[in-house]
């Protein structure tokens, strides 16, 4: 016969009801007619069902020179049944009772404590329920449901207006709203048209779209995920060195003192046997190694669980542990704090004349600033003519002819052939000032305006500097861009410490360099940001960034956003304080519960029974999971409790 | 005369528990059956992990059995730390978890509770 946890908790639970029964009539002087009888029946069947499993563990266990949680429950309910054995035998007073109501809170606590167990680790479940189980894919001319094992890299997949995307891939055609919140957080529905990305198990909104997948299987963004949660949810944190330590001590140690608990009542103090026997099984009974044993791993759980919602994946206890030091948080610049692409912040001029005409000329043009300006006019709707006779002149800019008249876009030198008014002259001072990149676009022999192009700052990036600064931290920017532009950037995000300048190579060392006024934390995306998130104490990389710099990171923030990285301190320090307020209420528990039971407080009044013992062990460890549960519910900065 | 034998019994009593929980001790270790380009071993779990050391081949897909024989909430989970394994094995008899053999080192395992410990050696 197989019996789970909570079987035999109820099957012990019935058995024990006429002695619960005989318990609460004792005070009425009712005694139950051949109580011991039906003690002794009862009992040994709880015995049988409820505590062998208990015994044979505790003794394989010792066999091994192991002792545990079931060691201190074997003895405490083998001393009360054998005892009770051997009253009944010679006439005296049983114990039945003390035997059958440890055994059945044992159980109690046993099967809560599994079932919220479980509860703690559904957040990896919840993850892998997102999947679905297949895409309709393009076979043949045709879309065909397909199973998602056999979705392959370069099929194109049909997504219908709210079905779930189903793997990782790049829009062909159409376009949508994409529901990404189960992936970054992020609850605003994000626009998405062709040349996209997609994420396998977001949601896409009203409009039907194709795309072609880009990663299957284990590789999708989701499976990395799931991963990544597993393993941090398994992982160790440092302080539970110190758990391991007492644990390896703890029950011998009890036994010990159950020892010099029933020699000191008996040879001592001049109680019965039975006194200091009691005495003796209460210690053995209420020790809860489990609590110990429980504090970390279940507040890991649920806090890595949680934080994976948010679109913070912390790869281990370590740097949920790390974090909780951190003095100073360095950024790269680069696609960190800024968007990692040049774009047109200002347009001095008639606006749509001046973008017009430049838009016209750098159609062809292949520089990288080009890109900015051709992207800003297609966002602000401006048709441009097509150039003709272009001519790129090295080093100044690009000339050609737009509706027949002679135009260009350059630098100072190609536009000193052509006066720079005295007004506009100041303007492109102020913005170079700003460390922006400055154009000038000419037309019909004339000097119509200026375009400032700048990698800028993402919107978030300030607001979330600020809150690390608020939560007193030192914010440092590392870039290998010149002084001049770094500290502009720096002012607009409101960054303490600018090290501009830095070679690639160099971001390491520099890291070191800080690490000598405390603990750093090291924000990057890029593959040159690999050593400086490895050498760092906690490493955070953008998940937007490459595959090297996610390895070298111990917490991956999912959102390309510095928001993420206030919620990934938030919500380290609040699982780091659960796991050390679990531990101190677990050590308490057991330093203020095990002299009571031994009876240190009896001329105060202060005795426990054996099962009230065993009730409190009972709780004690349900009361450590709950607490680590409880994390579910606390607020962390910019998000409501799950 | 109770009082002087309780006395000695208990000294001797927490003298034995020293030495009998504190001393050294020697530790189970097997190694796995090697057969056709796999190899497997099994784990007793009855009030610890017996073998405690688990050798494998380094190169040879690996395949560990968790045989469960304990009825308690205490053993009910193996977790294995670096590989992300959190197995409940009380859900059928034998559990088996995949061990990746491409790289010589250890893996420790315990139980969800980190009390009972073993661990599985690649070389």
């Amino acid at each position: 016969m197989k019996l789970n946890s909570t079987n035999r908790f109820w099957i012990v639970f019935i058995l024990t009801i006429p002695m619960l029964i005989q318990m609460l009539a004792m005070p009425f002087h009712w005694m139950m007619p051949g109580y011991n009888w039906v003690a002794l029946v009862t009992t040994t069947i709880i015995m049988i069902i409820g505590a062998w499993p208990y015994w044979t563990s505790g003794w394989a266990a010792f066999k091994k020179h192991n002792a545990n949680m079931n060691t201190l429950v074997a003895i405490g309910t083998g001393i009360a049944y054998l005892y009770s054995l051997f009253a009944m035998v010679t006439g005296r007073p049983v114990y039945f009772e003390s035997a059958a109501f440890i055994t059945v809170f044992v159980l109690l606590g046993d099967t809560m404590e599994e079932r919220m167990h479980d509860n703690a680790s559904n957040a990896l479940q919840k993850l892998l329920k997102l999947q679905v189980k297949s895409a309709q894919v393009l076979r043949d001319g045709h879309f065909v449901e397909t199973p998602l094992a056999e979705v392959q890299v370069g099929d194109i997949v049909q997504v219908k207006p709210g079905q779930k995307v189903p793997v990782d891939g790049v829009i062909t055609s159409g376009q949508s709203t994409v529901d990404e919140s189960m992936i970054t957080g992020e609850s605003m529905p994000v626009q998405k048209h062709a040349g996209d990305q997609v994420v396998g198990s977001t949601i896409n909104g009203d409009g039907a779209i194709e795309f072609r997948a880009t990663k299957v299987g284990n590789d999708t963004m989701l499976a990395q995920i799931v991963e990544m949660v597993k393993k941090a949810q398994t992982s160790h944190a440092p302080i539970q060195n110190l758990t391991d330590r007492i644990s390896q001590i703890f029950v011998p140690a009890v036994l010990i003192i159950a020892i010099m608990t029933f020699t000191i009542w008996f040879a001592f103090l001049g109680a019965t046997a039975v006194q200091a026997m009691l005495f003796a099984v209460a210690t053995i009974v209420i020790a809860c190694p489990c609590a110990l044993g429980l504090a970390t791993p279940t507040a890991l759980m649920v806090g890595t669980g949680r934080a994976a919602k948010m679109g913070v994946l912390i790869k281990d206890g370590t740097a949920l542990e790390e974090i909780e030091n951190v003095k100073t948080i360095i950024f790269d610049k680069t696609g960190t704090i800024t968007n990692g692409q040049p774009a047109v912040t200002d347009i001095v001029g008639n606006q749509s004349q001046v973008l017009q005409v430049a838009a016209s000329l750098e159609a062809s043009s292949e520089h990288p600033l080009a890109a900015a300006i051709l992207q800003k006019a297609k966002a602000e709707s401006v048709d441009y003519p097509s150039a003709t006779d272009f001519q790129a002149l090295e080093g100044r800019g690009v000339m050609a002819k737009v509706n027949g008249e002679g135009a260009f876009v350059g630098n100072e030198r190609l536009a000193a052939e052509s006066k720079l008014p005295s007004d506009l002259q100041q303007k492109l001072h102020t913005l170079q000032a700003a460390a922006k990149t400055v154009v000038i676009v000419g037309y019909a022999g004339q000097v119509i305006g200026l375009i400032a192009i700048q990698d800028a700052p993402k919107p978030s990036s300030a607001a979330a500097i600020s809150a690390l600064k608020a939560r007193g931290l030192k914010t440092v920017m590392l870039t290998g861009d010149n002084q001049r532009v770094a500290e502009a950037i720096a002012k607009q995000v409101g960054i303490d410490q600018v090290i501009a300048g830095v070679l690639p190579n160099q971001k390491a060392e520099q890291v070191q360099a800080l690490q000598k006024d405390g603990k750093v934390a090291f924000v990057g995306d890029g593959i040159n940001d690999a050593p400086a998130l490895t050498t760092a104490d906690v490493g955070i990389a953008m998940g937007s960034g490459t595959d090297i710099a996610i390895e070298s990171g111990s917490i991956v923030l999912v959102q390309n956003d510095l928001n993420g990285v206030v919620r990934a301190l938030d919500i380290s320090k609040k699982t780091f304080n659960r796991i050390k307020l679990n531990l101190f209420w677990a050590l308490i528990y057991n330093l203020i519960g095990i002299p009571i039971a031994a009876g240190l407080f009896v001329s105060f009044g202060l005795q426990l029974s054996p099962e009230i013992a065993a009730l409190a062990m009972a709780f004690s460890s349900v009361s450590v999971v709950t607490s680590s549960l409880l994390l579910n519910r606390v607020k962390i900065a910019g998000t409501t409790a799950a | 005369m109770a009082q002087l034998i309780t006395l000695i019994v208990a000294v001797v009593l927490i003298a034995g528990i020293i030495w009998w929980f504190f001393g050294k001790h020697q530790q189970e270790v097997s190694d796995a059956t090697v057969s056709n380009n796999s190899q497997s071993a099994t784990v007793v779990v009855n009030g610890g992990y017996s073998p405690e050391t688990v050798i494998l081949k380094k190169g040879v897909p690996a395949q560990l059995h968790f045989d469960m024989k304990d009825h308690t909430a205490c053993l009910s989970h193996v977790v294995f730390d670096k590989l992300g394994v959190n197995k409940d094995l009380t859900k059928q008899p034998v559990t088996t978890i995949d061990i990746p053999t491409d790289k010589a080192g250890e893996y420790n395992f315990a139980c969800g509770m980190d009390m009972f410990h073993g661990k599985v050696v690649v070389k």
